[in-house]
């Protein structure tokens, strides 16, 4: 039998302390949830929710050549962001699937960010590694960094408490370096719940003091801790991929519908060729979003798709909505059946259950 | 966590009320704290024969989909319809309003098989 690797972030002792439910994700010993996954979502959609994120990678690429390269292997346009901003992104293999999904940061004229999903991290590093050229250095940094995501309606009062009221905050991804106690931590603008929010990066030995502050301070806001059970449902509402769910090597950007981080006008990065011929053709199948019609058993990844008694597709994503009360999730299908408002039905313990394709996203705020 | 003492349980975390011929069956308390947020209950079928250990009914939570099985040879006599509207009554009340199904008792011998509540308690630790 292999070891499986269970590694600890920063904040392990904390979420044991807090009663957390511990489970495996990506190789990292997570907290699935504290309460409940539906208090914890509520908390997020209502106040504020805060998640670790210290099992996502931190990749640094940095020197003259870096712009450039970058531009080779990823699909996003490098070239767009200012010192201080960031986009979400893809990194292919030469078949145009999907490697991961990451955003990248100037964090200053030469030197990149890329945070990279927590079970990706090593193979995203080799990768890039194996194709480096000349002028360019690529440093792991995952394990000299600690992160949280702060989530929520209330999260700019919390920041303000947290950081000074006269702190400001960086605009919609960007990324900023702020004071806290005798330590500089890095916030940026972003995050995976759809609703305002931040991730904040600092070394990995100021974790436990930024996370319990963050949890101090947040009292006042109605915070929470969450874990990846809330933060799944979450992203799920907003129709946000996740990678090894949603999206995969054998998937492209056009397939998942994210074509619009995809810059097909940059001259070379690994995988265009095929994006191209996708774009042109139109790809086989597409992740589509749906909701239930009636109320029932939640979807759930690998159920079948069909439309009329014809099997077109497979659920990759699904849940109980807890904004909704509903049953929701995401599916690819083949094109000629990916049309808002066509009837499908599920198909759950050998029994189907109808649902509608709809747009994205699957919540909206009122 | 919460493991009345008149109750008997399995390993898979059903507990069993005896009821003369019959049995009433949840799911346990450490069960339901595990799940969290029940958001759908698959009931069996009255009238259904299920053998011990026989998958009968399905307790969904928001992150997955857990069997329930019959703790003893037997035959569905009841459900709890109440958990279709509201599965949440397995959270909020796993040993009253919130049991699953009753069985009529194929052997009541069959019944010294399962845990008795301290057999149960030294299981989830």
């Amino acid at each position: 039998m292999s070891e499986v690797a269970q590694k600890r972030t920063p904040l392990y002792d904390e979420h044991v302390r807090l009663g957390a439910k511990i489970i495996l994700f990506g190789g990292w010993l997570m907290p699935v949830h504290y309460t409940s996954i539906v208090e914890e979502h509520q908390a997020v959609r209502n106040n504020v929710g805060i998640f670790d994120i210290s099992h996502m990678g931190q990749l640094i690429a940095e020197g003259s050549g870096a712009q450039a390269w970058l531009n080779t292997m990823l699909t996003n346009n490098v070239d767009k962001l200012d010192v201080g901003t960031g986009q979400y992104t893809f990194l292919l293999n030469e078949r145009g699937g999907i490697i991961d999904d990451l955003i990248v940061y100037r964090i200053d004229d030469d030197k990149f960010l890329l945070v990279v999903n927590a079970s990706r991290t090593d193979e995203v590093f080799e990768w890039l590694k194996r194709h480096l050229r000349g002028g360019v250095k690529i440093e792991n940094r995952s394990a000299d960094f600690g992160g949280v995501a702060i989530q929520g309606p209330r999260v700019v009062e919390l920041l303000h408490a947290l950081f000074g009221k006269d702190v400001e905050l960086p605009p919609r991804n960007a990324i900023v370096d702020l004071k806290f106690g005798g330590t500089n931590v890095s916030v940026a603008r972003t995050g995976y719940t759809g609703e305002d929010g931040v991730e904040v990066f600092f070394r990995a030995s100021d974790a436990t003091k930024f996370w319990n502050a963050a949890l101090e301070t947040g009292k006042l806001f109605g915070i929470k801790p969450c874990g990846l059970g809330a933060r799944d449902t979450l992203r799920l509402e907003m129709c946000y991929p996740l990678n090894g769910s949603d999206l995969s090597p054998e998937r492209n950007p056009i397939e998942a519908g994210l074509g619009f981080f995809v810059d097909l006008t940059k001259p070379n990065f690994i995988g265009r060729d095929v994006l191209v011929r996708t774009k042109e053709s139109g790809p086989r199948e597409k992740l589509v979003p749906f909701r239930m019609k009636e109320k029932g058993p939640p979807p759930r990844p690998h159920y079948a798709v069909f439309e009329n008694s014809e099997r077109i597709g497979e659920v990759t994503s699904g849940t109980i909505s807890p904004s909704l009360n509903w049953g929701v999730g995401m599916a690819y299908v083949s094109t000629p059946h990916a049309n808002i408002g066509t009837k499908i039905d599920i198909e759950i313990r050998g029994q189907k259950f109808p649902a509608m394709i709809e747009k994205k996203p699957l919540y909206k705020k009122s | 966590m919460n493991v009345p003492d008149d109750l008997l349980y399995t390993e898979s975390h059903e507990w069993i009320r005896r009821e003369s011929e019959n049995v009433r069956v949840g799911i346990t308390d450490h069960a339901q704290s595990e799940l969290t947020d029940v958001v759908y209950v698959e009931l069996p079928k009255v009238d259904r024969q299920a053998n011990a250990k026989e998958a009968i009914a399905v307790v969904e939570s928001v992150k997955a989909a857990s069997d329930i099985y019959a703790p003893v040879k037997g035959t569905v006599v009841e459900v709890n319809k109440a958990l279709e509207a509201d599965p949440g009554l397995l959270n909020r009340e796993p040993y009253g309003q919130g049991w699953i199904f009753v069985l009529k008792l194929d052997n009541a011998e069959d019944l010294k098989q399962l845990k008795d509540a301290e057999g149960y308690r030294k299981q989830i630790g």
